[in-house]
């Protein structure tokens, strides 16, 4: 019931740029428009009644059907007892959405982990590089229509034709 | 020669010296390096670089099964594997509302809270020998390895389990473990003095974590620091007792903080400190588990063909190194859409390059064991 008011809370707060609640699901969610995720982040870390303090989680969905990327925003608010879940829904030619480092500092790693695997980039981050894979990668393993090189640096990615043998 | 003249005027010049530490220092809790500059002993930046041990668990976990997921999670963090086993769990039982056996439950919590004890106290004893107490880490490993033997009675295996299983576990709990875990908790509990004696109260550990790399509250949070991490900042905050899972409802337990025991809140020590105090949680709850322990079937019936409806959802334990989450999408088949791994040596590691600039080169160490860093848990 509070969860759905905090939702509800934030779509009266920001009109037009929150909305797509979806409430009679297992975790609940909303969409937020691109360019208002700063915004809406920071009210509800500061807030006084809601108090988001932290983000929990910060990852991303790809949807290849729809032609969009969705970047998904857990936020835990440790005085309240409650999450709220944020979901931006990017183009998947051309993802961008800025970066939430100015009002979370964990933010920095994280899209840098979404950057790396998924390939959005966050606009005004201080330092977007890749962090699992070694800079000279070539694509954005977890999207869905990612297909491994041969080879990486002259070292192949396939099983060795040897071991093919012995398992037939 | 004039000595107060800067240096520079004599010939000499000074400049930040750059080195890369690692990837396979020892005491960098696994493969991971960094670019320290360094203007003599005082670290300027230390940029951590992370990665080597990637190996894309959350893609694998579009490829096998719901089922056969679980072995995968237990390479996430094999410090602690029975934690991300129960977590990926939950979050299927959750999305797919299948109930776990009480039964079940208690085992679950029986086999977690061991594992806590075996994390620890990994945790502490190469805490201690990063900083030149090399005694302590046999202690440690020697009680560690009672705790693999009984693991291994309970389940098979010694450090990946693949133990919890959707709906409960894979195997029951025998009496005869019972037994030999109640027996190891009377021989444990005082070990923990011994611990004590050995390093929390010895003076020269004291000295070297005393003040070191203070964390605050406001960057705890904005950094998103979990676990014993947050404790250490006084924040009290354990996800078993704040966001009830599983059984722990029932049990009693305290969450212990840190208080700025030998210097101020918040420090290396305070960090240290309260994994020590949640050793002797852990013997607590599991000798009240072993006295509730119910009758009846350890795991509920699952189909073979777990098939959960679409959706989404995202759960969380208390895994030794912190708020463990899973989040996991269904698209309705046999295999999860997406499975994404929140880890809490991840975001710990992110706070080192804030931490680490003023401190001494010898103090870094001290701070990557205070985090209980953990190379596989980063990268994945």
């Amino acid at each position: 019931m509070e969860v759905k008011e905090n939702y509800q809370q934030l779509e009266k707060q920001f009109p037009g740029k929150v909305g797509d609640f979806k409430g009679d699901v297992p975790e609940p969610y909303c969409s937020v428009s691109p360019e208002s995720i700063v915004e809406v982040s920071r009210f509800l870390r500061d807030d006084a009644k809601l108090k988001f303090e932290v983000l929990s989680d910060l990852t991303a969905l790809d949807w290849p059907k729809e032609e969009k990327i969705q970047v998904v925003y857990h936020l835990y608010s440790y005085s309240n007892k409650s999450q709220i879940v944020l979901k931006v829904d990017l183009p998947r030619e051309n993802p961008k959405v800025s970066t939430l480092e100015g009002v979370w500092k964990v933010a920095n790693w994280f899209e840098r982990e979404v950057f790396d695997l998924f390939g959005v980039i966050f606009t005004g981050h201080s330092d977007l590089r890749r962090i699992m894979l070694p800079e000279d990668w070539v694509g954005h393993p977890l999207r869905k229509d990612y297909v491994e090189e041969e080879e990486y640096d002259g070292i192949s990615t396939q099983r060795a034709p040897l071991v093919e043998k012995l398992l037939r | 020669m004039n000595e107060t003249a800067p240096v520079e005027s004599q010939g000499f010049y000074t400049e930040d010296m750059t080195i890369s530490v690692g990837p396979q220092h020892p005491s960098t809790h696994g493969v991971l390096r960094f670019v320290v500059k360094t203007d003599g002993e005082v670290i300027s930046e230390a940029i951590p670089d992370v990665g080597y041990l990637h190996r894309s668990i959350e893609k694998i976990g579009e490829k096998v099964t719901w089922h056969g997921y679980v072995p995968y999670t237990d390479r996430a963090d094999y410090l602690a594997a029975m934690f991300a086993n129960q977590v990926f769990c939950m979050a299927a039982e959750k999305l797919a509302g299948t109930e776990v056996t009480r039964r079940g439950e208690f085992c679950r919590v029986i086999a977690c809270e061991l594992n806590r004890i075996a994390s620890h106290l990994i945790s502490v004893g190469t805490f201690g020998q990063d900083i030149g107490a090399m005694t302590p880490f046999v202690h440690a490993l020697r009680e560690r390895e009672t705790i693999n033997n009984l693991m291994e009675e309970i389940c098979g295996a010694r450090l990946t389990y693949n133990y919890i299983r959707i709906g409960g576990v894979g195997y029951d709990i025998l009496p005869e473990t019972c037994t030999r875990i109640s027996e190891f908790l009377d021989h444990f509990e005082p070990i923990v003095d011994e611990f004590n004696r050995l390093l929390s109260n010895n003076k020269i550990f004291i000295e070297r974590l005393a003040g070191v790399a203070v964390v605050s509250k406001e960057d705890a949070l904005s950094y998103n620091l979990v676990g014993p991490n947050l404790r250490g900042c006084g924040i009290k905050w354990d996800i078993r007792r704040d966001i009830p899972y599983s059984v722990y409802p029932e049990l009693e337990f305290e969450v212990p903080v840190g208080t700025g025991r030998v210097g101020t809140l918040g420090d290396s020590y305070d960090r240290y400190w309260v994994r020590i105090c949640e050793l002797q949680e852990s013997c607590k709850i599991l000798r009240q588990c072993l006295k509730m322990l119910p009758k009846g079937p350890a795991i509920a019936k699952v189909a073979r063909k777990f098939k959960p409806p679409v959706g989404e959802c995202y759960a969380r334990v208390e895994a030794p190194r912190g708020d463990m989450g899973f989040y996991v999408v269904s698209d309705g088949s046999e295999y999860p859409y997406r499975v994404r791994i929140r880890t809490g040596s991840f975001t710990a590691m992110s706070i080192i390059d804030k931490l680490s600039k003023g401190i001494m080169v010898a103090d870094l160490i001290a701070l990557i064991g205070s985090l209980d860093v953990d190379a596989p848990e980063i990268d994945r």
